[in-house]
């Protein structure tokens, strides 16, 4: 019997296709795991079914009858309850006003009444909370019971946990497991939304896994194993760039030395990570996404600060640098977020000299000619599908990322941090980024390759790290890497 | 069925130079409704309110007038704005130039003007900027929020104004709250014999003119565009976010400080209590009606000039409040920024 069916789903935004026909169906009782990398499309398909958004296609089904859900309040009504990322709890309400917010159903409030029923939910549905506790008071970890008892208390029969266990620490999440196991003998049904494979394998009954925006497979837990789900989840079709032979390599130019950083949450993110990139080499640093990479990309951009360890550009200490140091010794930076790293409002030509405006002025005055041949020059070079003059953000993803390679390499950097610089990028302009990267490679320069894409790290890196849990889990010559031996180390067991 | 539905779709360019123009007939629209409650036809008072005062020279020449101040701290305004740093504090950095003017002007006695006039300009300056100073090592440092530590920083320079014309700055022979007067030395000379109209517009037209250059020609000014535009964006870029906002909120409090001395050294020649009445809040109005753009801010600062004006021949020949004039003023800024906001969404018939 299924809980929930989805046949045929597609959205769109604007011009990216975030689900591309998507088939998906939920049984009574079973807890199943929705995988895939940022940005595959498990929130999106599952906000469909919540209501945050509508389908452009497709059929929803809720107990073998179609349905349509516009909002929210229309997906409460058919039993099913959402936990999102993002709390949408008042922090300085208790616990049981916050179970009733908005729907108190009549005009007066009997508190008391409240937290009766309230704790006899936690107690009904095993989810321990204290209704007149503020929410202000509790953990990360108690918040998001609540919300789970939220929807249990508005009876829902399905529940949706979008990444539930990316804010707790490891204790919170046997808590969260545990409460999980006891609701669905109870009849729950759960979709659990995911990018850890092994937390997937440990729960779950079936696992649906997507990738750019398409449905991969829908297995069960028992018939599947890490290697096989990884290679689901990250594999993408090979484009035919790849590194040519092997090079001389040259001294150590990229030096990092046993660094610790925090994530925004002020969970610790990477574990003294050591690392060492040669000149001339493409250093591969391959893992799910989530596991520190982004936060090391984000050091060695300048833009966040280590709590200790040591960072070296050849001989410049940038353990405490910021993006200014960072820019003058010489590093060149693709970062993960395009969007927000370059400034869409102002024109191509000013973007491609933001970061090097002393070249370009004269007595403090901009040299408009010279920015204006600079701009003309790169696009012709990176074949970049813009004006000098247009406004940035009018641009396209691949064309963005082509402006951001255009400013960053054009200096000849002798050190590449490339972090997803392929994401969402179409198969040309990937092609074309990967060319440019092993082209900065063959010229000298020491690059670092951040990449969830598998492929990507093995068609391109001449050494392939990787990390889990923000610890590097090894280092092997690409000769040596397989796909096997890489997945294995993705998903945390040691070389 | 059909149906309509709201989606995101930004208006080309052209139409964000248009806006400030297309409020205009929408805020006559909207506050012909209070003017008809007054008694009055719309058509008459608007006639007073945009055309009267040009009509005459003497009239003419006080739109000039009213417009030094607002040319000032439409200026500072709109720097601090386009430098992402919310400034709302130009009437308190006002103020304090004011009082740092008027401090200069009762000190030097017996100066020649060619040392009398450049020490109230630098005087008004550093005044302005030393009451941007708190909020802009508050936001830089700690993060705290500028609008409302600059807004705050307003209420607080009113009563030290209050205090200083109360106490020390009493005048000592009408016992009125207002300070002596300042040397003759230290006045804005007149540009035009028997009128009001003073050096200060000279200054205003000069800062304009100088931040217009800074912002569009200077590697600095590219700096705080960037900024304004996304502050992650510039910081990746290296470029010195705090620093570079730290600069702007000074350099902005220090033009506002100018508007002060200007009202001090060219109209009144001493210090009052009401030396500004809401001065610097109009910057902000006319900042934005211009588009943040330097030259937009000419424009706009003499408009709300002549509607100031205009709002006290039309309270003179038809009998309505001079109040009329800010009402006009503040459904003027509503409809402009509503109209920036609107111009993202359209409207689309859907079945």
């Amino acid at each position: 019997m299924h809980a929930v069916q989805m046949k045929g789903i597609v959205k769109r935004f604007a011009d990216l296709v975030a689900n591309d026909h998507v088939d998906f169906d939920l049984e009574k009782g079973e807890i199943h795991a929705l995988l895939g990398e940022n940005g595959a499309g498990k929130t999106t398909l599952m906000r469909i079914l919540y209501g945050l958004y509508h389908a452009d296609e497709g059929q929803i089904l809720i107990n073998g009858s179609p349905v349509a859900i516009h909002a929210p309040r229309d997906a409460i009504k058919l039993g099913i309850g959402m936990v999102t990322q993002h709390f949408t709890l008042v922090p300085t309400l208790t616990v049981a006003e916050n179970m009733v917010l908005g729907e108190t159903g009549s005009f007066t409030i009997n508190l008391k009444e409240i937290e009766k029923k309230v704790a006899e939910a936690s107690k009904r549905f095993g989810v321990p909370v204290n209704p007149h506790a503020l929410i202000r008071h509790l953990s990360v970890g108690e918040r998001q019971r609540v919300e789970i008892l939220k929807a249990l208390y508005h009876d829902a029969q399905i529940l949706i946990l979008d990444e539930p266990t990316a804010v707790l620490v490891p204790q919170e999440v046997e808590v969260l497991f545990n409460a999980l196991l006891r609701l669905q003998k109870d009849g729950l049904s759960v979709v659990f939304i995911s990018h850890h494979l092994n937390e997937v394998m440990q729960i779950c009954n079936r696992v649906t896994v997507l990738r750019d925006g398409k449905l991969t497979g829908t297995v069960k837990i028992a018939d599947t194993n890490l290697k096989d789900l990884a290679n689901m989840m990250v594999g993408r079709e090979n484009f035919g760039v790849t590194r040519q032979g092997e090079r001389e390599q040259g001294k150590v130019e990229l030096r990092i030395e046993k660094i610790n950083a925090v994530d925004k949450k002020g969970l610790q993110a990477l574990k003294d990570v050591s690392l060492e990139v040669r000149q001339g080499e493409i250093l591969g640093l391959a893992g799910v996404s989530g596991n520190g990479q982004t936060e090391l990309s984000a050091v060695l951009c300048g833009t966040q600060k280590i709590t200790s360890g040591k960072v070296f550009a050849g001989d410049v200490d940038l353990s405490s640098a910021d993006t200014s140091d960072v820019c003058a010794a010489g590093v060149g930076r693709i970062p993960e977020d395009r969007h927000a790293n370059l400034v869409g409002e102002l024109s191509v030509a000013e973007n491609l000299i933001l970061d090097q405006m002393d070249k370009f002025k004269k007595n403090g005055i901009m040299d408009q000619q010279k920015i204006q041949d600079n701009a003309e020059e790169l696009i012709k070079t990176y074949n970049i599908k813009a004006n000098a003059n247009d406004r940035l953000r009018t641009l396209s993803g691949g064309n963005m990322q082509k402006v951001m390679l255009a400013r960053t390499l054009s200096q000849n950097p002798r050190i590449v941090i490339a972090s997803q610089p392929t994401r969402g990028l179409d198969v040309g302009a990937t092609d074309y980024v990967r060319s440019t990267l092993l082209e900065q490679r063959d010229r000298g320069a020491a690059v670092l390759l951040l990449s969830e894409d598998l492929e990507e790290i093995m068609a391109l890196s001449d050494r392939i790290a990787v990390i889990y849990g923000g610890k590097i889990m090894g280092v092997l010559p690409a000769q040596e890497a397989t796909a096997e031996k890489l997945g294995l180390m993705m998903a945390g067991s040691a070389a | 069925m059909t149906k309509y539905r709201i989606e995101r779709a930004p208006a080309p360019g052209w139409m964000r130079i248009l806006i400030p123009l297309l409020a205009i007939p929408v805020t006559f629209l909207l506050t012909s409704v209070i003017i008809l409650l007054d008694g009055a036809n719309p058509f008459t008072t608007y006639y007073h309110f945009l055309v009267s005062p040009l009509a005459g020279r003497v009239s003419a020449i006080e739109v000039f007038v009213k417009s030094t101040p607002l040319l000032l701290t439409g200026a500072a305004v709109a720097f601090a704005f386009k430098g992402g740093y919310w400034n709302i504090g130009a009437e308190g950095q006002l103020y304090a130039g004011a009082i740092a003017a008027t401090f200069v002007g009762t000190v030097l006695l017996d100066v020649p003007p060619i040392i009398g006039i450049p020490a109230m300009v630098i005087g008004g300056f550093a005044g302005g900027l030393l009451w941007a100073l708190p909020s802009a090592i508050l936001k830089v440092k700690l993060g705290v929020d500028e609008v409302v530590t600059t807004l705050l920083m307003n209420s607080i320079v009113l009563n030290v104004t209050s205090f200083l014309l109360n106490g020390p700055w009493r005048n000592p022979v009408s016992m009125w709250p207002q300070s002596p007067e300042i040397s003759a030395g230290t006045v804005f000379p007149q540009l035009i014999p028997r009128s009001r109209l003073h050096f200060g517009i000279i200054i205003a037209v000069i800062v304009i003119l100088i931040i217009w250059f800074v912002i569009s020609r200077t590697s600095f000014g590219l700096k705080m565009r960037a900024i304004g535009l996304s502050k992650e964006g510039a910081r990746f870029a290296g470029i010195k976010v705090n620093k570079t906002m730290l600069i702007v909120a000074l350099v902005s409090g220090g033009i506002a400080g100018l508007a002060g001395a200007g009202e001090v050294a060219g109209i009144h020649f001493h210090l009052i209590d009401a030396i500004s009445d809401g001065l610097g809040y109009s910057g902000i109005t006319i900042a934005t009606l211009g588009g943040l753009h330097p030259l937009g801010v000419g424009i706009s600062a003499l408009f709300i000039g002549l509607i100031d004006t205009g709002a006290q021949t039309v309270s003179r020949v038809l009998g309505v409040p001079v109040y009329l004039g800010d009402v006009v003023q503040s459904t003027l800024l509503l409809v402009t920024l509503s109209l920036f906001v609107l111009q993202n969404f359209r409207i689309r018939r859907v079945n």
